[in-house]
């Protein structure tokens, strides 16, 4: 521990080593995306790494997270494996799902990590079940639910936001509100300013924060963790944050303002933040950091090297695992 | 020891053995207790009919009122299902469906198949089905094939109160998620049922009337309805063998195609509206796995493509009769 952030040295790189995972996780399947050698859809994270890294740092196994379909990040933070993620993406047999799931639907319950959802705002009953679970079970587990600023409008979202209150459920439903849903702004598909404020409509406690701050996620997102493990409810974390590409790969993102993804780029990203403060406080030199930067790229080379040569699912894989027995 | 007891309580004694033998296993649903927070009694109802009256007083809180948030509340019992727990969670009317589908057939059902075979999800969602009870469209309707057409899904309509303990307690011990459709008209009607608990196992049709003249598979009420009309043709000397089905989904299609080798005619009653119904899919899977037994074309008496109606002059039109399946199988019979 040192006297300017609430984290020791170790710490702070292994956030800085989680946030730079999902950068590059990011920005290699942006260009392999775009080569065409990755089928389907893929919705990426880049931006937003301060917040998952932020809230899971907080997490251990045994709490369960349901995400969205931009789930990558949310998967790293949890520590699902970057080569079964990539694999996973790339459609072969070694994927955590060998191959049947997808970027969509990256799940390992064994790390706690219950599902990038393709439905939007499906988690959030799913995050409220392993809640009650956790709560019936009796041991101090919590459920958290992401979801972003457009699945905040699911009837899904609203009902568990009043299902968590009235069960009184160790949950945390975090509003990552990266201003567009899909396409649509915020300000058009939303009627309140603040998700606090609907938050409150349903009885609970909330909390806005800089999503782009990791530090401002970290204190915000301890506090609500806290007091759900300690049996004080449910609350809601909205973060705002910047989401650099677009809604999905191939998305020609016309409805930002011109210089909106430059400007974010030079000014927001969280990152360039995070090192600023803390190698101006003195705490971590660049030199840490760049290490860390050398060590992740050759991580991402290394899962996708191993993804493009694993072996592509049999053909009996096609029937198998859809039931426990039948 | 066996008794006389009805099919509802039947289900209610399903509930209360599998939840003294497993503490993991927990009840939701609108009303199942039946008065949380309420001035009055606790448990004033026990379910909307009385299902589950007097598991609160021996279960207390692994018994969940709920609000009325179907999404969020059999989404919850389907995410608790992934995290250790062994929810059984009531849908009132399997009408319902329409507002929390996406929990069942997305998400539920697809876990296990979208994560590589690595999630169990032993969910169980009770809910009512199937007409009779003046309850008109929106409360009556058999919607078993729809849930029969997802796979990942395990779909049980029991026929009596024997099958309906012994299915239930399958159910709720069954790892993967189990639809238990419960025909409201069935629950007060009384067999012989063992007081110790017993399972039956899924995909295993019963059959319920030997014969060697016309295969009729049914399920539900409707086995009641071929039963009536199996005796009515016994008198003129024709005898249908009756298959009860108890599962839909896994489907005992050895039992069907044996008997139909047998036989060589087919009647399929379901109470399901006809398209893509339980019926058709047995008369197709027959039509292609035992053509050559078949002495006449598969007969089809199903509900007609109308929403349930209310007026009782046109639910018991409705509902298809035993004079229905008669004239069906003399059909069948027709030179």
């Amino acid at each position: 521990m040192n006297d300017v952030f609430p984290l020791g040295k170790e710490d702070l790189l292994k956030a800085y080593r989680t946030m730079k995972t999902i950068r590059e996780f990011e920005e290699r399947l942006h260009v392999d995306f775009g080569r065409g050698e990755i089928p389907g859809f893929v919705h990426l994270y880049a931006g937003e790494e301060a917040a998952a890294t932020g809230i899971m740092m907080h997490l251990n196994d045994q709490d369960r997270i349901a995400s969205t379909h931009r789930g990558h990040g949310h998967c790293i933070a949890k520590g699902v494996d970057i080569n079964e993620m990539m694999a996973e993406i790339y459609g072969k047999s070694t994927g955590a799902c060998r191959g049947k799931g997808g970027s969509m639907h990256i799940a390992d319950l064994s790390k706690g990590m219950m599902g990038a959802n393709g439905i939007l705002g499906a988690g959030s009953p799913l995050a409220c079940g392993a809640a009650l679970a956790a709560k019936k079970l009796g041991h101090n587990g919590i459920g958290m639910s992401f979801t972003g600023d457009g699945a905040s409008n699911q009837g899904t979202f609203l009902e568990s936001l009043n299902l968590a209150a009235i069960w009184d459920l160790p949950m945390i439903f975090v509003v990552e509100n990266n201003g567009y849903a899909e396409s649509t702004s915020v300000d058009y598909a939303t009627a309140v300013d603040s998700y606090v404020d609907r938050a409150a409509g349903f009885g609970l406690p909330g909390v806005t924060v800089d999503g782009t701050d990791f530090f401002a996620v970290y204190e915000a997102a301890g506090e609500v963790i806290r007091r759900a493990r300690e049996g004080g409810g449910p609350s809601l974390l909205e973060c705002k944050m910047i989401r650099f590409f677009g809604h999905f790969e191939g998305d020609a993102q016309t409805y930002r303002a011109e210089g909106e993804n430059e400007s974010n780029r030079a000014n927001r990203d969280c990152l360039k933040m995070f090192r600023a403060r803390v190698t101006e406080a003195g705490v971590i030199d660049d030199q840490d950091l760049d290490a860390i930067d050398t060590e992740v790229l050759k991580a991402i080379d290394n899962a996708v090297e191993q993804a493009v040569a694993a072996p592509l699912p049999e053909a009996s894989d096609l029937t198998t695992d859809v039931y426990v027995n039948y | 020891m066996a008794r006389k007891i009805s099919f509802k309580e039947a289900i209610n004694e399903a509930l209360d053995q599998e939840m003294t033998r497993d503490p993991t296993v927990i009840l939701m649903g609108e009303d199942i207790v039946g008065g949380s927070g309420s001035p009055g009694e606790d448990d004033a109802w026990g379910g909307v009919l009385g299902v589950t009256k007097g598991l609160y007083a021996k279960h207390g809180d692994r018994l969940m009122d709920t609000p009325l948030s179907e999404s969020a509340y059999i989404g919850s019992a389907v995410g608790a299902a992934t995290c250790g727990l062994r929810p059984v969670a009531e849908l009132m009317f399997l009408d319902f469906l329409g507002v929390c589908f996406d929990q069942i057939f997305n998400q539920a059902a697809k876990f296990r198949y979208m994560f590589g075979g690595k999630a169990e999800t032993p969910v169980t969602i009770r809910a009512m089905v199937g007409a009779g009870f003046r309850a008109a469209a929106q409360h009556s309707q058999m919607l078993t094939p729809i849930v029969t057409h997802i796979p990942g899904l395990k779909v049980v309509c029991p026929s009596n109160a024997y099958d309906a303990k012994g299915l239930l307690i399958q159910s709720i011990r069954d790892n993967d998620p189990v639809i238990f459709c419960e025909h409201k008209s069935l629950y007060a009607h009384e067999v012989d049922v063992p007081e110790e608990s017993y399972a039956i196992p899924f995909g295993e049709a019963n059959v319920v009337r030997e014969g060697g003249d016309v295969t009729i598979v049914a399920y539900g009420l409707m086995v009641h309805r071929a039963s009536e009309a199996a005796a009515v043709l016994a008198k003129d000397g024709i005898e249908c063998e009756i298959i009860d089905l108890r599962t839909l989904s896994p489907i005992d299609t050895e039992t069907i195609i044996e008997s139909v080798e047998n036989t060589g005619r087919l009647v399929c009653v379901d109470e399901a509206n006809p398209r893509c119904s339980i019926a058709s899919d047995v008369s197709a899977m027959v039509s292609q796995e035992a053509f050559s037994s078949l002495k006449a074309a598969p007969r089809i008496v199903a509900a007609p493509h109308t929403p349930v109606p209310f007026s009782p002059a046109l639910e018991d039109l409705y509902i298809p009769s035993a004079e229905r399946v008669v004239d069906a199988v003399r059909k069948t019979m027709e030179p």
